[in-house]
Parts: structure tokens; sequence; C-alpha cells
């Protein structure tokens, strides 16, 4: 899922500190999971936004709302009748969902009240680690199901460096070294021969580095 | 085939090769560079110019390389793999050959978060080995990584780091191996205080028989005190300090002799290890110590500077 953590409130605080009614609009979806941006967390925010703006001479109203999916087109303009006299849109959505907001309702001023944090999973309770790198051209049938991009400190595809000791990247005791992880399991499956030869140049034009991204598949267009 | 640099001439007569390590200031007074290379010279084949370590912005070590060229100096340039693409990186080669340097250390970087930019972004758009494998094609094939070919000669010594602590340790040797294969020429290890150890690794080594593909120099650092073994161990990622080793250096009166001692002893035990063929001694703060050391060892007759 897309993993998001909620901005401060004192900075969405200062986003927001010249209007009077805004609405809070969040997704369904994966920041919803995360509980970073769902249904409860709008009320939250909401809650504190009231809260905070009572103790000054500005009240403000707050308007809640959450969409199943806020990076599709058919949910967003499920809001389209409740913007009557909305000065600002803050979405505690990823970023694809504050863009695509901010895009159909191009007036009105959409602020981010999360920080899109990366492509993960759950750990454990409360806990979620990036897994994904999102580079456009996958690695990991050759590393054991383990992502070098995302999960080495350095995205290095000839690990492990001289700075893996003990299990843990030279970054941080709390970070394991994700070379350590990918010999370990290509042991397991009799597969180390992966790693032993050269790992060629990485071809970065499938990431973010080829320019904006785009898909474009011609049995799905109308 | 004809030795570009002075330090793959020393190692392919079979001669016991000696570099150190000059660390580049964080300020443009190219004075620092010329003072160390002063020391320095008569006394090793050649001297390492780190490249921004540790993270810290530092004097470039292509510019400080140049400067020791200057100062009759062979230099090694230590290039890292985490500030530059391989469009930068190799229009850096080309300069650095410009220069006169022949020597170059392939390597992947210390990671910007303990740095003075922990901020910064790092690139990575190529590996060390992969690094190793564009020198290779440059040098020998006389092609960019892309294929187009260098018009002019190109021919650099090129090097790798191995760590011989870091983990998984059985997997050490393999990825020397994908190193010589990728290009390397010769190898300059990480600090070793671990003589045990190391020598455990060098059994590898040789048993897979690249000691008669790759030129292994052991490094070496002199200590000044028990408090800098602790931190190493605590703090240093990818090292080995025995207690043994931070003992002896607690008990000793005078811990900067301890230290000399330390590394001389140190240096006189792997030069007996089969497939060793130098030593590199990295005295970063403390250049100056680097002769009497080798004056100790008995490796003081160097070969002539070509």
């Amino acid at each position: 899922m897309i993993v998001g953590e909620q901005k401060p409130i004192e900075e969405i605080l200062l986003m927001i500190e010249q209007y009077k009614k805004i609405m809070v609009v969040g997704c369904g979806t994966c920041v919803a999971i995360c509980y970073a941006g769902g249904e409860k967390e709008v009320g939250v925010l909401s809650s504190m936004i009231r809260l905070a703006r009572n103790q000054t001479d500005s009240k403000i109203e707050v308007v809640e709302r959450t969409v199943l999916r806020q990076c599709e087109e058919e949910y967003v303009k499920e809001i389209e009748n409740d913007l009557d006299g909305i000065e600002a849109v803050v979405s505690i959505a990823c970023g694809a969902g504050i863009q695509l907001t901010a895009e159909i309702y191009e007036d009105i001023p959409t602020y981010p009240g999360l920080n899109t944090t990366f492509i993960g999973y759950v750990k454990e309770q409360g806990v979620w680690a990036e897994n994904c790198g999102s580079c456009g051209n996958c690695v990991l049938g050759f590393t054991a199901g383990i992502c070098p991009v995302a999960r080495c400190s350095k995205s290095i595809f000839n690990g492990p460096c001289g700075g893996s000791q003990d299990g843990v990247c030279e970054i941080g005791k709390d970070v394991p070294c994700a070379w350590q992880l990918i010999y370990d399991r290509l042991k397991k499956q009799g597969r180390l021969e992966n790693i032993e030869k050269l790992s060629p140049y990485k071809d970065w034009t499938t990431n973010r580095d080829g320019g904006p991204r785009k898909i474009e598949r011609e049995d799905m267009k109308k | 085939m004809e030795a570009v640099s002075n330090l793959q001439k020393v190692l392919e007569e079979g001669k016991f090769a000696v570099t150190a390590e000059i660390g580049p200031p964080k300020h443009a007074n190219a004075e620092v560079i010329k003072k160390h290379a002063a020391v320095l010279k008569g006394h090793v084949e050649a001297a390492n110019l780190t490249d921004n370590q540790t993270a810290i912005v530092r004097m470039s070590s292509i510019a400080a390389g140049a400067i020791c060229v200057q100062s009759g100096i062979e230099p090694v340039i230590q290039m890292v793999c985490r500030d530059r693409n391989r469009i930068a990186m190799q229009s850096d080669l080309l300069g650095a050959y410009a220069l006169g340097c022949r020597n170059l250390l392939c390597l992947s970087g210390d990671h910007q978060k303990f740095g003075n930019h922990p901020t910064s972004k790092n690139v990575f758009d190529i590996d060390s080995i992969q690094l190793l494998h564009m020198m290779k094609t440059m040098s020998v094939e006389k092609k960019f990584q892309c294929g187009d070919e260098i018009k002019s000669d190109f021919n650099m010594f090129i090097g790798a780091a191995a760590n011989p602590f870091g983990d998984p340790f059985e997997f050490r040797v393999a990825r020397l191996k994908k190193k010589v294969d990728a290009g390397a020429q010769f190898i300059q290890t990480q600090c070793i205080f671990d003589v045990e150890r190391f020598k455990k690794w060098m059994d590898g080594v040789v048993a897979e028989g690249l000691h008669k593909r790759v030129h292994i120099l052991a490094g070496l650092t002199p200590m000044k005190s028990d408090k800098g073994f602790k931190y190493i161990k605590k703090y240093v990622a990818g090292m080995s300090v025995p207690d043994e080793l931070i003992k002896r250096m607690e008990q000793a009166e005078d811990k900067k002799e301890e230290g000399i001692k330390i590394c001389v002893d140190a240096i006189n035990e792997v030069k007996k290890i089969k497939g060793v063929h130098g030593v590199h001694i990295m005295a970063i703060w403390w250049e100056s110590i680097v002769p009497r050391i080798i004056q100790e060892t008995g490796l003081k007759e160097r070969p002539d500077y070509i």
C-alpha cells in the first residue's frame, strides 16, 4: 500500500490560517489502512483544527468528507455538491489523491495534510516499512524477493557494501542490511549464483530519472 | 602490458608496495596537500586522496591528486558512487587522467547520514563494482560506458576496496572475486586490527586463487589512544577491534608509542601472509608518522619514483 503520515498540526494550521471555511477530505483506501488519512483521521484532524482556532479570535468552519479513492475522478466528484462556500481544501490522501482533487477543483486552493512516505507494508502492529522503490523494472526474482532499490540505503545492485555488519546497515542498527537478507534467503533457496556474477548497470529510465512516467494501454482506451 | 603507474610497476615486478593516505582539507588551501606530499615522498609508492570521506565536504580528491602530481608524489584517486552519476564520474575521470593521475580506487562511499550535509540527496547511479567495470571499459576498450569511443589515451591502474570485517563473512571472498572479474587490479583493504580474521579471509582468497589475479595491499591504521579503538568498535560499521588490543592500549603508559608499535607489529605479521603484496597505511591526521612506521617495519628501501 501507499503509506503516509499526517503532517504536524502546527504546519496544517499555518497553511489554512487565512480561511474561515474549509473542507478536510480523506481517502478510504491505502492511507485509511495505515491510519493516516481515512474517515476516522478526517474527524480527528477536523476537531483539532476547530479546537485550535476556537482558542483564537478567528473561528473556522470545517466540513468533513471522505471518499473511497481520492485517486479516481468519479469518487472525487462526489464532494462537488458540498463545496459551496469552501475557501480551501485540506486533503489527507496520498500525493496522487491530493493532486487529483486540486486538478478537479482548480478554483479552490488544495493543501496537503499528509506526507506520502513510501510503498510498503505492515511489519508489526504500528510499524510500517518501505519495500518497493517503484523503479519500473522489477528485479525481485533475482534478489530473492527483497528490493535493493528501496531497502538498501545505497540502492546498490552488487551488495553488500563494506558497511554491513551483524546484519545491519551502516546508517543505523535499526536498519536491516538488505543484502544480508538477500544473501541469507538466496542461500536458503540454493540460489547464491544469482549474486555471484556482476549485476549490470541499472537502466534508470523506467525510474523517475526518465522523466514523469505514464502508462498508456491501447486495449483499455475508449 | 606496460605499467601505467609507479604503483602498478612496483606490484607487477613482484615487489612489496607501500601506499599511504592523505585526507584533503576542509578548505581551499593547497599547502596542506603539499606538506603531506613532502612528508610522504620517497617513502611510499603512491598516496591515496580520499573522496569526501565520511561524507564531509573536502577539497576534491582529483584536485588534491593533481597537487600531488605537481609535488612529485603519485596519487591514488579515490572515487565514491555517492555523489556523482556515471556522466559526472566519467567526465571527472577524463579530467583526472589529463592532470596526470594514473591510479583510481573505486568505492561505494559512506552514507551521507553521518556527514556534514545529512539533508543532501545521494546518487548511487552505479555501485562500486559497476564503477570498476566502467573503468575497465574505459582503460582497456577505450570506450565510455555507453559504448562511445574515447578519442585519446586513457589508461589507469584500477583499484578496489575490500572489507574482510564486513558481513556476511562467507560472502566476502565471493564479492572480492566479483570485483576482480569486473576489473580490479589492486585491492586496498579496510583497516586491519583483527589480524586473525584477516588471515582467515586471506585463506579464502588464496584458496580461490585470487591472489594471482589481483594485488592485495593490507590496510593498517596507527591509533593514538584506547579511546580511538573503543570509538571505532562502538560506532564504525564494518570494523573489528579485538578486546586484547584495547587492553594493550589501556595498559600502555605512552599510548601514542604503543599505537605505533601495534601498527608495526601488525604490518610485520601481515607481510608474512601468503597473497599480501603490500600495505596501505591510513594515518589520517597523523600522516607525519608514516615514514617512521615504514622504517621500523624494515620497508625503508623503496623503489625510485618513476
